[in-house]
Parts: C-alpha cells; structure tokens; sequence
C-alpha cells in the first residue's frame, strides 16, 4: 500500500454489522451472539427487516462481556453484571467532567 | 528481540501447577482489567497478562517454552533456535487471532506456526478482525481530518514466516465523529489463508483530553471566564470555540453557572449538537490600593449580603 493512501472506513452506527460480522470482530461463534441477544445481555438494533444488527455500543460491549467471560471463566450474567457496572461508572465520570469537577 | 519470562509476568515459579498459574493469572488480571484499573500503564500490562497466560495455561505451548526458558532470562537478547518447536504440536487454545494481535514479535516468533501452516496450506481461513483504540482531537470532530496512526501487528512473508511488522496507515477521521465510536476499514486486519479475505480493523475513537472543551455525544461544554461588571452588566464578549471565536451576548444579571446554549455549535451532524458556555466570574485580584478601594466603596454604597440573597 502507497504511503500516502488514505483510509476512508465507514463508522458503526452510520453503518451497522450483521450478526455474524460482529461474531468475527469479537472472535466468538455466531452461536455465542445469539445466545446473548436471546438473554437480554447484549443489545442489537433492529433494521427494517427486523433482522438484528449491532453498532458502535454493542461491538464495545460484546467485546468486553467476551473478555470477561474468558479472563475470569466468568458466568454470562457475571459478566453481563460487571459490564453494567463499568458502563454506570463511565456514564459518571463523563457527567462529571461536564460539571467540571474531577474524575478522580 | 528479548526473551520474555512469562513465570515472572504471573509471578509464579516454574514449577506452578495450572491451577496456581490461572490463579497468578485472574488475581493480576483483576488489578490491571483496562476498564477499571488506576494504573497508567494497565492496558499494557494487561496484554502481557494474556500473552503470559496464553503460552502458560496451554499444556502444548507451555512444554515448549519451557524447554527454551531454561536456557534464557527476563530481557536477554533472544532469537528463537530454527525447528525450536520440532516435535511440539500447538493447537489453537482459545487463543483466537484477535487476541493474539496484541502480543509480542518474541509470542509470534514461537507460536505464530499455527497462523503460518494455515497460509501454507489450502485451507481458506477468512484472517482475523483487529482492533486498536486511538485519540483524535475534538477539532477533528468539527472539520474532519486526515491522521497517520501507527500499530504494531504482524504479517506473513512469502516462505509463510511469521515476520513482525509496524504499520502506519492514513486514515480519514470524518466530520461528525463521536467519543466511542467505531470506525470500520475493511481489509486491514490479518491476512486471509488459502486465498480467502482478510479481516477488518476498527479503531474506536476517543477525543484528547482537552483543558477547555467537555464532550457528551455530540454537546460540547465549555467554561467561560467573565468580569463581574460583564456578568452585571450584561456585554457583547468574543469566545473561542471549536469552530473558531463566536461573539456572545451576555445577558445583564448574568451569575457564575449561567449557561448560554449555542444551538449548532456542537460537533457537526444531523441534527448537530450544542455548545454550551458555562459563565464564571472571576474576581479582579485587590492587589493595588485603586482596586482596593474599588472593593471598598461597592462595600460602602452597595446593600449587598450574599448569604441573604442565598437563605443560608
């Protein structure tokens, strides 16, 4: 590739991933996303087809529930309870840093 | 390249039992978990965590360290011996393409066979998804910008060697980009085998910490220093902004935490997020005898008790 090629890529939520592209970029079987979405741990958009389909969020989630359930041999809810909590405290820290006030 | 001593990495002896290793391994793995941990360098560690535990907890790949490591220390120069795996057979142990591309040119040196034999053969195998997280600047929200980053990853040479490799790729970050965002380029994670595509790579997207400018999606807060007759007063001020200084009217009666919505001033999009300017007064230091006295006859001629006004 040329040096000076500029990578023009497309951004998740402008464009969505089908179920088996986000199993690919999480490295689990298409079966591990299934199983998720049925349970209620992981969240999808739904197209016009009704067909699930997942965005930024959901990529950022489904990697993390897969970390964790690898890492620690995590249960799926364990997992899906420690990914609420990081996602709760993020959602603070960043109010906070709209107040201004440190994070720390 | 250096030899790495993963028994150090876990801090456990050579002689550690798996159970002891997954211990070693999940009690770290809490401490520098990138998501919660206070350590600066957490991410880092954490991916010499897992590569410790991927050569460690798999039977295979850990006789064949092991045959190497006693032969080498944390640090010393290391190439590894031709064939130093003769004999070793790895299977894939969890460890999935993804996840190994964060590990080291020293893991892929031993255990990139795997990845190397799949090329060779005529087995198609789509190569793996990669992903990286990078920072760009909020002004590259507003006007869109081209920028170099650099990843270390690595790719097969012609023999289907494993070889480590530095990429820099220009990638256009467009007008509009939001904290968390994924950007997806098609064709830039691993290499197929047999033929067959290759992965992606998504880069997620974080603004820069910035000292005057907050994000939340799209909204922009900004704080705004104003003089107390400014506030009092009322006045026409100019604020810089993401895109470019904007002059703003400040209401006479104005107090610190007022705050000025400036629709579409936010980061581009549609519809485009607000910028908010959150007033503060400052206060003129007494610092000579003319502001001294300034202070003193507000004091005198104003009936002013702040705690009144306040119910306190």
């Amino acid at each position: 590739m040329p040096r000076d090629e500029v990578l023009i890529g497309a951004v998740l939520d402008e464009v969505t991933l089908s179920l088996d592209e986000l199993a690919r970029a999480c490295a689990v079987e298409p079966q591990w996303v299934v199983v998720h979405v049925e349970a209620g741990l992981l969240g999808c958009v739904r197209g016009s087809t009704d067909e699930w389909r997942f965005a930024s969020a959901e990529l950022l989630r489904a990697r993390r529930l897969a970390a964790l359930e690898r890492d620690f041999d995590a249960n799926e809810e364990l997992a899906a309870l420690v990914a609420d909590l990081i996602e709760e405290v993020q959602r603070l820290r960043a109010q906070l840093r709209v107040a201004n006030r440190s994070p720390e | 390249m250096e030899f790495r001593d993963y028994y150090q990495t876990l801090g456990v002896g050579r002689a550690a039992q798996a159970d002891e290793i997954r211990k070693a391994y999940r009690k770290l793995a809490r401490k520098y978990h990138p998501d919660v941990s206070k350590e600066p360098d957490a991410a880092e560690r954490m991916s010499e965590l897992n590569e410790a535990y991927a050569a460690l907890s798999d039977p295979q790949k850990r006789a064949a360290y092991d045959a190497l490591g006693n032969r080498y220390g944390a640090g010393q120069e290391f190439q590894p011996p031709p064939d130093w795996n003769a004999g070793f057979e790895f299977t894939d142990g969890g460890q999935s393409g993804a996840e190994a591309e964060a590990f080291s040119d020293f893991f892929s040196s031993l255990f990139g066979r795997e990845q190397r034999r799949a090329a060779a053969g005529d087995h198609r195998m789509r190569g793996a998804d990669h992903h990286a997280r990078i920072l760009v600047d909020l002004h590259d929200a507003y006007h869109g910008a081209t920028r170099g980053i650099s990843l270390r990853g690595a790719r097969l040479d012609e023999s289907g060697r494993v070889v480590p490799e530095e990429r820099v790729l220009n990638v256009q970050i467009p007008k509009g980009i939001r904290d968390g965002q994924q950007i997806r380029l098609t064709g830039q994670g691993s290499p197929g085998a047999g033929g067959a595509a290759p992965g992606d790579l998504y880069l997620e997207v974080h603004f820069t910490p910035d000292a005057r400018y907050r994000v939340q999606g799209r909204d922009v807060h900004e704080t705004v220093p104003v003089a107390p007759w400014e506030a009092a007063l009322g006045a026409e001020i100019e604020v810089p902004t993401p895109s470019g200084p904007v002059r703003v009217t400040v209401p006479p009666g104005s107090q610190t935490g007022r705050k000025l919505r400036l629709k579409g001033r936010g980061i581009p999009g549609d519809p485009p997020g607000s910028l908010y300017l959150e007033l503060q007064v400052v206060l003129p230091a007494a610092d000579t005898e003319t502001a001294r006295d300034l202070y003193r006859t507000m004091a005198r001629e104003m009936a002013f008790d702040p705690r009144r006004t306040t119910g306190v």
